[in-house]
């Protein structure tokens, strides 16, 4: 049998579809073989590079990984740290020694450094196979969150939002002069003047509503140009 | 008499008209609707999240929870009481059980997808509008599956084989003139798997010879894979312009 490609790139794919025929195209994450077949099992768009075939996922639910910067919010005070929801199933534990360099004594109220309900910005440094979660808050930028608003987003879009190199967030940033911080988990964090928080807000939803289109930066910037432009 | 013309004039073999959209629901995680006739089903998906009450959590892999719901202005008859009951109980355990072999949940671990299936129109057919909307929703959400899951009801009118009853059609007895009351109408729900054909929910009600069943099969795989086109479409659309 010769081995026939079934799919072009930048195709939308659905589960159950038949992605390639033959032992020489190799499988990625979000498709398995059956037999001679690849077939998909995510919603998204294909790339073919070479002989491997790779989907990028339309939609995709947040599964946290060590080293992912993510947006979370304080649910509960434990003996010597907090308890940190990250949106989705799981939370995270924030260890007194990964939250601050003070020296905190014994007894201390815990609530005094991080309130319930503040949010912070953090890494994640451990994740076992039942999803438990450590984080910390040791690193560059890391820190708690003061004022602004939080977006929740599709936690597959964020690539997209950030850009290569964070380049979108970059030029969002300045066009409406807001502070922009997107968590791997699918939630950003804005502070800036109200009005430009709205534009900011506005753009990210566009990103995330578009982000399977190609030429999306020159759209953005354009958009951004007038937004800015009108709304003084 | 017997049923040799639909009482909508479709052929045997035909479904009722088929509408199906994905992204209904803007606050869901994943969702669909699927009109086929008379029927709509709605369904939204939620999760993974944190699974409560804890005692359900299962540390192996993730759970897959339906809700089944009619609403009460939806049927035929009298208005259904909102809420729970013994049928909707069991509706959502089956339609479970046919979504289960597809779903792949086990990179979440104590959490739980929910699936809330709700009818906002019925005219029999219920099950499998749900089981086939929330496979796209399920899809829409970014679940991993292997395959998507297309369902439809085959069965007897008068010893004719048909696709897609009716409530009519269910209630022929009740309905026509003919003196033998005891002609069999029987109405089997088939969901199926589109890809390798593999049959996940199998139900019936009524009376049907062996050799019918078989026919009843073959035209439900039949039509599935065509209801399973539609699905396809429902998903791609939601990207395209």
């Amino acid at each position: 049998m010769t081995d026939t490609l079934l799919v072009k790139d930048k195709d939308v794919v659905v589960p159950g579809e038949t992605l390639a025929q033959g032992m020489s195209f190799v499988p990625s994450t979000g498709m398995y073989r059956d037999g001679e077949n690849i077939i998909a099992a995510k919603i998204g768009l294909v790339s073919v590079e070479g002989k491997v075939i790779k989907i990028v996922p339309l939609a995709d639910p947040y599964v946290p990984k060590v080293g992912d910067i993510v947006i979370g919010e304080v649910n509960d005070v434990l003996f010597s740290g907090w308890r940190v929801g990250l949106k989705g199933p799981y939370s995270a534990v924030l260890g007194v020694k990964d939250a601050t360099s003070d020296f905190i004594g014994r007894g201390v109220d815990l609530t005094q450094y991080f309130a319930l309900g503040e949010y912070v910005l953090c890494k994640i440094i451990n994740v076992t196979s039942q999803k438990l979660i450590d984080i910390t808050l040791r690193g560059q930028g890391l820190r708690k969150l003061n004022g602004g608003r939080l977006l929740a987003v599709n936690p597959a879009k964020v690539p997209r939002i950030i850009g290569r190199e964070g380049t979108m967030t970059k030029m969002i940033q300045d066009a409406t002069k807001t502070e922009i911080v997107v968590g791997q988990n699918g939630v950003v964090w804005l502070n800036g003047d109200p009005h430009n928080e709205v534009i900011a807000t506005a753009a990210i939803r566009m990103v995330e509503q578009n982000a399977h289109k190609s030429g999306l930066t020159q759209t953005m910037k354009t958009w951004l140009d007038e937004q800015v432009k009108g709304g003084r | 008499m017997a049923y040799t013309k639909r009482f909508d004039g479709r052929a045997i073999d035909e479904t009722r008209p088929m509408v199906a959209k994905v992204g209904v629901v803007p606050r869901a995680d994943g969702s669909a609707m699927l009109k086929i006739g008379g029927t709509t089903a709605i369904v939204a998906v939620y999760g993974p999240r944190e699974m409560h009450p804890k005692f359900m959590q299962n540390p192996r892999g993730g759970v897959l929870r339906c809700h089944y719901n009619m609403m009460p202005f939806s049927g035929h008859g009298e208005r259904v009481r909102p809420g729970q009951n013994r049928r909707a109980k069991e509706i959502s355990r089956v339609i479970e059980n046919a979504l289960r072999p597809v779903v792949d949940l086990s990179a979440f671990p104590n959490a739980v997808v929910d699936v809330f299936i709700e009818l906002s129109e019925t005219d029999a057919g219920t099950r499998c509008a749900g089981v086939t909307a929330a496979a796209m929703a399920l899809a829409d959400a970014g679940i991993d599956m292997k395959d998507l899951v297309a369902a439809v009801a085959v069965g007897f009118v008068d010893d004719r084989v048909v696709a897609d009853l009716t409530y009519n059609e269910e209630h022929y007895n009740d309905y026509s003139d003919i003196e033998d009351k005891d002609r069999p109408v029987a109405d089997i729900p088939i969901a199926m798997l589109p890809t390798t054909g593999e049959i996940v929910l199998l139900q019936m009600d009524g009376k049907v010879k062996r050799e019918h069943l078989k026919a009843a099969l073959e035209l439900g795989q039949k039509v599935c894979r065509d209801i399973n086109e539609v699905q396809r479409r429902a998903l791609k659309e939601k990207y395209q312009e």
